[in-house]
């Protein structure tokens, strides 16, 4: 394990410090930092601090760790690997995610999972304790969005707009879902039990994470929603 | 030779931070400059600035005009221009401190200035207009001098450069203010002057901003026919203007300010109570030409107090934390724990939705 004293380093300085590692590292007295541990291909690294936007962009296989919390645009476009961040999340979080697990104990803020997508053998997951912000699951194309509602406070589970332009992949909420608005070309249901056998792996690990009873997090009610091929986005904007 | 800001429009992310005592707590510069150094990668070095809030206890009755000028003559035709509807109780050079960072100063000077009562009778108009117009004549007729802030027992600070240089050039740590706000910029649509530097000010509001508004035009067009001139071609200056035109002549809340220029959805309008929905449509329908479409992030100072607002898309980043009497705002949380490790209750709130903070009463 090294480790490294990241107050007083610039973003460029962090990150040489980290990809010069042979093996894991942890970072401490981290203080916005910019794209931190991107691209990292293994090892582990964790860090304690506020990091910067942008924390583990392009992840391609290695492990991050907050103690704390992070910024926007945490693991923008990751393809592999896990972040686990101890806190609550900015905005765009899973910012077309292609790959790899984000945990997120706290909220996570606007647009979390947009343009998430998936091929092949590549599934992102996203995994939100708490609560959500706007414009959830934006143009959703593939992968798996979770939101657990589990941090108290006065805003919905899931605020305005989710899931706006979704044309793949699934969104779980822990929850009726009877005061969201969808838009019409989503559609919303009750799990089922199939549906939560899916995600039992990635719940198990929250839980693991973050403390809990998975399976009493099973038996509660969640709704699944994923795009209606039956009312598709043709002729929403042009007639063809 | 360079082409002045307001000449040259460059299509193509700035940083923000306040702070203020909800006691009135007087705090030096220092802290608010070393909120900045985390997001130094947000700006350019083409702009940095401060307002500060109780700086001038000892001249609170007056109006501190904060002025750039091009040289000595500048100077000599703008007091002459004051004298005309104005005492000046006092004028000096604001204390600079040179650096390597900073380069091609203006002369920087403030006059504290009160309108005279007979100019007021014969005008019929109250002394904050009658700064207003003075400002306005100054700065679209008066060449080589610019008023970049004009409130009372308060003053802005700014300057091409960044923002951590523009503090050390100033001297910040020799101001107490119960609040502070900061801006680094990063210009997108013009080359970047000393003027064009936020904050943006007019009167004891002043604004930083963090993004690029897309319906500058049609605010401009519409402010422009109550007697505000945006000379700048940015942005903030006409968010400053809005901010004046509908707290002090329209006498909007804050509250009521935020729901014009971040108005609700009307899809988000239909969900609420009947009596908001009324008040909210009205709203937009009366001020639909100051509704602000495009990313922002602002704080707004005035006199006791900050209000933070985003866009009601949200497309920039701001946080909200507070620890003992202190609140404060940024771009980034980096930007707080960097002076407040111990920040307590940081949230980020939703767009449109306004953050106020009031000093207490009195406590000012």
């Amino acid at each position: 394990m090294t480790y490294i004293d990241a107050s007083g380093m610039d973003y460029r300085q962090l990150n040489a410090a980290i990809r010069d590692c042979s093996g894991d590292a942890s970072v401490t007295d981290c203080y916005g930092q910019r794209f931190i541990g991107a691209g990292l291909e293994e090892g582990s690294l964790s860090i304690t601090g506020t990091p910067g936007n942008a924390l583990g962009a392009y992840l391609n296989g290695a492990c991050i760790e907050v103690r704390g919390n992070a910024q926007d645009a945490v693991g923008d476009t990751m393809n592999a690997g896990r972040i686990v961040i101890h806190g609550s999340i900015g905005d765009a979080a899973g910012y077309a995610m292609r790959g790899g697990e984000l945990y997120v104990e706290g909220n996570a803020g606007y647009r979390a999972g947009i343009h998430m997508k998936a091929y092949g053998d590549k599934l992102p997951v996203m995994v939100i304790g708490g609560k959500a912000g706007s414009f959830l699951g934006e143009y959703q194309a593939g992968g798996i969005i979770i939101v657990l509602g589990l941090t108290d406070g006065p805003r919905p589970i899931v605020s305005n707009f989710p899931c706006t332009g979704m044309h793949g992949g699934k969104l779980y909420i822990r929850s009726d879902c009877k005061k969201l608005l969808l838009p019409k070309q989503v559609i919303a249901r009750p799990a089922s039990r199939k549906d939560m056998n899916e995600v039992r792996d990635y719940l198990h690990t929250f839980c693991q994470l973050f403390g809990g009873n998975c399976d009493a997090l099973l038996r509660q009610p969640f709704t699944v929603i994923t795009p209606n091929s039956s009312n598709p986005y043709k002729q929403l904007y042009v007639t063809n | 030779m360079n082409k002045m800001e307001g000449q040259v429009r460059i299509p193509s992310g700035c940083a923000i931070s306040a702070v203020i005592s909800r006691d009135g707590k007087r705090m030096t510069g220092e802290k608010i400059i070393e909120s900045m150094r985390p997001m130094h990668d947000r700006s350019n070095g083409l702009g940095g600035g401060f307002a500060a809030y109780g700086i001038y206890p000892e001249y609170k009755d007056f109006f501190a005009l904060h002025m750039f000028l091009e040289d000595r003559a500048a100077r000599k035709s703008c007091e002459a221009f004051l004298r005309e509807t104005m005492e000046i109780v006092h004028l000096e050079r604001i204390p600079i401190r040179t650096t390597p960072a900073i380069t091609n100063e203006p002369l920087i000077w403030r006059f504290f200035v009160t309108p005279l009562r007979s100019t007021l009778a014969s005008m019929q108009i109250d002394e904050e207009e009658c700064v207003t117009r003075a400002v306005m004549a100054i700065n679209t007729r008066i060449k080589g001098a610019y008023v970049f802030s004009c409130g009372k027992n308060m003053g802005v600070f700014k300057a091409v450069g960044y923002p951590e240089d523009v503090g050390y050039f100033y001297r910040l740590e020799d101001y107490q203010a119960y609040s502070w706000t900061a801006h680094g910029r990063y210009p997108t649509n013009t080359p970047g002057w000393w003027g064009g530097a936020h904050p943006f000010a007019l009167l004891n509001y002043s604004i930083v901003h963090n993004g690029e508004i897309s319906s500058y035009d049609t605010n401009r067009r519409f402010i422009e026919m109550f007697g505000y001139k945006c000379t700048l071609q940015t942005d903030t200056e006409v968010i400053t203007y809005i901010a004046d035109y509908l707290l002090r002549k329209q006498k909007l809340s804050l509250e009521e300010l935020a729901s014009v220029i971040a108005a609700p959805f009307w899809s988000t309008i239909d969900r609420k109570p009947p009596q908001e929905q009324e008040k909210l449509r009205y709203l937009r329908k009366v001020f639909s030409s100051l509704l602000i479409t495009g990313p922002f992030s602002i704080v707004l100072g005035f006199e006791g107090g900050l209000m933070a607002l985003n866009d009601r898309l949200k497309l920039r980043s701001m946080v909200v934390g507070e620890k003992d009497d202190k609140v404060y705002i940024a771009s980034e949380e980096s930007a707080i724990r960097v002076i407040e490790p111990d920040v307590e209750n940081i949230y980020a709130p939703a767009g449109g939705e306004p953050v106020i903070v009031r000093v207490k009463e009195g406590k000012f």
